[in-house]
């Protein structure tokens, strides 16, 4: 290899640039031009891997080569001395993040220095970690830096939402949408998704929401709505006009309503997410009810065990005997069969 | 159980003094294997928050490994992935990953096996507490995962949420709850992140909501106590039990240093009667309560308790290491106690090398004289063999 010409060249190089470049231009004049080739495509990648930007390349005693790249995710490769590619090393290590330099020691140890996760990473020539210096910070240290929940808005766009929550059909296709967490609205569609009208705001009123959170419609095209803030359940018309409130079941996280000549509505009053006993003891039931707000009966409590419930957020009630039920806390799905009932009774119709 | 440390609690707890690591603790001879575990080449350990052996001596590690990952382009940030956990046999050989994908692993704490081998995972990150059966399913989930990040009150000391703005979801519920939990004052109220009424300081609820969890630990009936949380300056300072489905039965403990409070809890044990081992870090001791939460005794001249582990068996020990912080590799030594607090002995330092700890966040001591010791800064488990003094 040539070794270049002139050590002060060198040093005049690393001197100020002029205003406004990053990179200076060279002083030395009148320097003999060193002819050179470049090798066409020496790394050679199994055809699903690719380069990112070039990070760090160094070779090891054996002329392997190592490239530390910030590709998809920051990744490390190793290919032989005619570019073979050898093997990856490092597969989703903690300490990759944001690739800086790679370096082989004289023991052919591979060290990479991540400036993501500020961590200095040395690999033994196995490709197992033997040392790391610096920490990747907690996780858990950063969560509060995040974006929030973001506040109620009450755009009432015709095209968007603002965490949305459920959908449902009338008879006709048309497209019903509870919005939701930021908006306090349902919006109706036809069936070809194009906008028809958007009532509701926020508010404990007639025809108001607060957390419009499941929605369902029977067959005379009438949506009922979980008003979950307000612990009740609302029936709208067609067009979303108020009809009638059903208070006496608690907070609906969940409805739905049973196909068929006889529908049934199913209410979930579902104890609240947030783990608080006191709540648990007095939520957790399933409530199933005529469709005019007559309650026929209610069944479960909250809990974690078989046969309980832990934050239902959906009911399934294709066939009224035979629910499923997911719920959040739990992390299931209960497929619960409901037997039939000794004796009848009602209570509490809807006003 | 002896009490002979009830009536210091009242000086110990008064008294200003450091309390300092037992630095005149006999040696116990040790040797320890550094590569005990073998992993395929594509997985690596991250930082080994969590090991436990079960009874055929399989060993599972809980590591906070990969990268947790955020959404973008959503008005809030999801968060999943950060930490995996794996299986290994009794010879270190790898036997599979369990949980792949699980909702709640995002940053690994610790996990433990029951007497049923059942695998119990907790998480800071999801605050979750996981019990999965020994075919790794999802048999109880304790607490929920805050749905976006900035859900959780702040880590820093802020208080996240309560501050206008709609509840989040799931605060909802009858309209009494609804309006307390969304009404307390953000950062007067840390514990349980506003989610409920306030109550002392790191109380939290009466319930599973947890705050950055720390540990699990059972009695002989299966009741479940969960040290709530890691955290210190905001967040739960308290430990919670529930039965053995996990309805709530009991929490004790809020944030400060007197008996019965706590400033960062980081582990908890039970021994054979049912007392409980609570790794108060930030008050540089390991309280026990009985098992109702009455204050017993406190054991104090052990350093920082960053991870505490007690053997079965007749004659019961108590280990507890007293972990360097990342800033330094001074301290490091893992200490062997009787129940009563008195020091049998101690081994181990501070570094990097094979038989040094960095950063111990994890002890299984199933076996007296065989642990297994996972470290946060060494992304290790080390096989610890104490020889006979």
């Amino acid at each position: 290899m040539i070794r270049c010409f002139t050590a002060g060249a060198f040093v005049a190089m690393i001197l100020a640039a002029a205003p406004g470049y990053a990179q200076s231009k060279a002083k030395a004049q009148n320097v003999p031009e060193i002819p050179y080739e470049s090798v066409p495509n020496f790394l050679k990648l199994p055809p699903n891997l690719y380069l990112g930007e070039g990070i760090g390349v160094a070779t090891n005693s054996k002329g392997h080569v190592f490239v530390y790249t910030r590709s998809g995710d920051t990744r490390l490769f190793e290919f032989d001395q005619n570019g073979a590619f050898v093997r990856e090393i490092g597969q989703g290590l903690y300490g990759f993040a944001f690739a800086h330099a790679v370096r082989v020691d004289p023991q052919d140890n591979i060290w990479a220095v991540d400036e993501g996760t500020n961590m200095i990473i040395k690999f033994n020539p196995a490709g197992r970690v033997t040392m790391v210096i610096g920490r990747r910070p907690e996780a858990v240290e950063e969560l509060t830096n995040f974006t929030g929940q973001g506040g109620y808005s009450g755009a009432n766009k015709p095209y968007s939402f603002n965490r949305p929550t459920d959908v449902a059909w009338d008879k006709d296709g048309n497209i019903f949408i509870s919005d939701g967490y930021g908006d306090s609205r349902v919006v109706k569609y036809d069936k070809n998704g194009r906008f028809v009208k958007s009532a509701g705001t926020r508010g404990n009123g007639q025809g108001q929401l607060n957390l419009p959170h499941t929605i369902a419609a029977d067959a005379q095209g009438n949506v009922y709505i979980g008003d979950r803030s307000n612990a009740r359940v609302q029936v709208w018309d067609n067009d979303l006009n108020f009809k009638a409130i059903y208070d006496q079941v608690g907070s609906p996280w969940a409805i739905c309503i049973s196909p068929g000549p006889h529908q049934y509505l199913f209410v979930s009053n579902s104890v609240p997410d947030n783990g608080d006993s006191r709540a648990a003891a007095q939520t957790g039931e399933i409530y199933k009810m005529e469709l005019d707000g007559t309650i026929v009966g209610r069944f479960g409590k909250a809990g974690k065990a078989l046969k309980e419930f832990s934050t239902v957020h959906e009911i399934d009630c294709r066939n009224p005997n035979e629910l499923f039920v997911s719920e959040i806390t739990d992390w299931r799905v209960q497929k619960i069969i409901l037997k039939a009932q000794p004796a009848k009774t009602s209570a509490g119709a809807g006003k | 159980m002896k009490r002979w440390l009830v009536l210091s609690l009242v000086a110990a707890a008064a008294c200003a003094a450091p309390l300092v690591a037992q630095s005149g603790a006999p040696d116990i001879a040790y040797d320890a294997n550094a590569d005990l575990l073998k992993l395929p080449d594509t997985i690596h350990l991250g930082e080994a928050a969590g090991v436990a052996t079960n009874s055929k001596g399989h060993i599972f590690v809980y590591t906070r490994t990969g990268a947790a990952h955020s959404s973008v382009g959503t008005s809030r940030t999801f968060y999943k992935a950060g930490s995996r956990l794996f299986e290994f046999d009794q010879t270190g050989k790898f036997v599979r990953e369990i949980g792949q994908g699980v909702y709640g692993f995002n940053f690994a704490q610790a996990v433990k096996i029951d007497p049923q081998d059942n695998i119990w995972v907790v998480d800071q990150g999801s605050s979750n507490v996981i019990k999965f059966d020994q075919d790794g399913r999802i048999l109880l989930v304790l607490s929920r995962k805050p749905e976006a990040i900035s859900v959780r009150p702040g880590a820093r000391g802020g208080g996240g949420e309560g501050r206008g703005g709609p509840p989040p979801e799931g605060r909802g519920g009858p309209p009494a709850e609804a309006a307390r939990g969304a009404g307390a004052p953000g950062a007067a109220q840390p514990a349980g992140g506003g989610r409920g009424p306030a109550g002392p300081p790191g109380s939290g609820i009466p319930g599973d909501s947890f705050v950055r969890t720390a540990g699990v630990a059972w009695d002989k009936d299966g009741n479940i106590y969960v040290a709530d949380g890691v955290a210190t300056g905001a967040g739960n300072a308290r430990v919670a039990k529930f039965d053995k489905d996990g309805h709530y039965i009991a929490s004790w403990g809020q944030r400060g240093s007197e008996p019965g409070q706590f400033n960062s809890l980081r582990g908890i044990a039970l021994d054979a009667q049912g007392n409980v081992y609570v790794a108060d870090a930030g008050n540089k001791r390991i309280q026990v309560f009985d098992g109702r939460g009455t204050p017993k005794a406190q054991i104090a001249n052990i350093g920082t308790p960053a991870a505490i582990c007690i053997t079965p068996g007749a004659h019961q020990f108590l280990y507890s290491s007293n972990s360097n912080d990342s800033e330094s590799l001074d301290n490091g030594e893992i200490y062997k106690l009787e129940l009563d607090g008195k020091i049998v002995g101690k081994f181990g330092r501070a570094g990097r090398l094979p038989k040094e700890f960095n950063m111990v966040n994890a002890i299984d001591c199933r076996s007296e004289n065989e642990l297994l010791v996972g470290e946060l800064g060494n992304w290790r488990v080390q096989k610890i063999t104490l020889r006979a003094r």
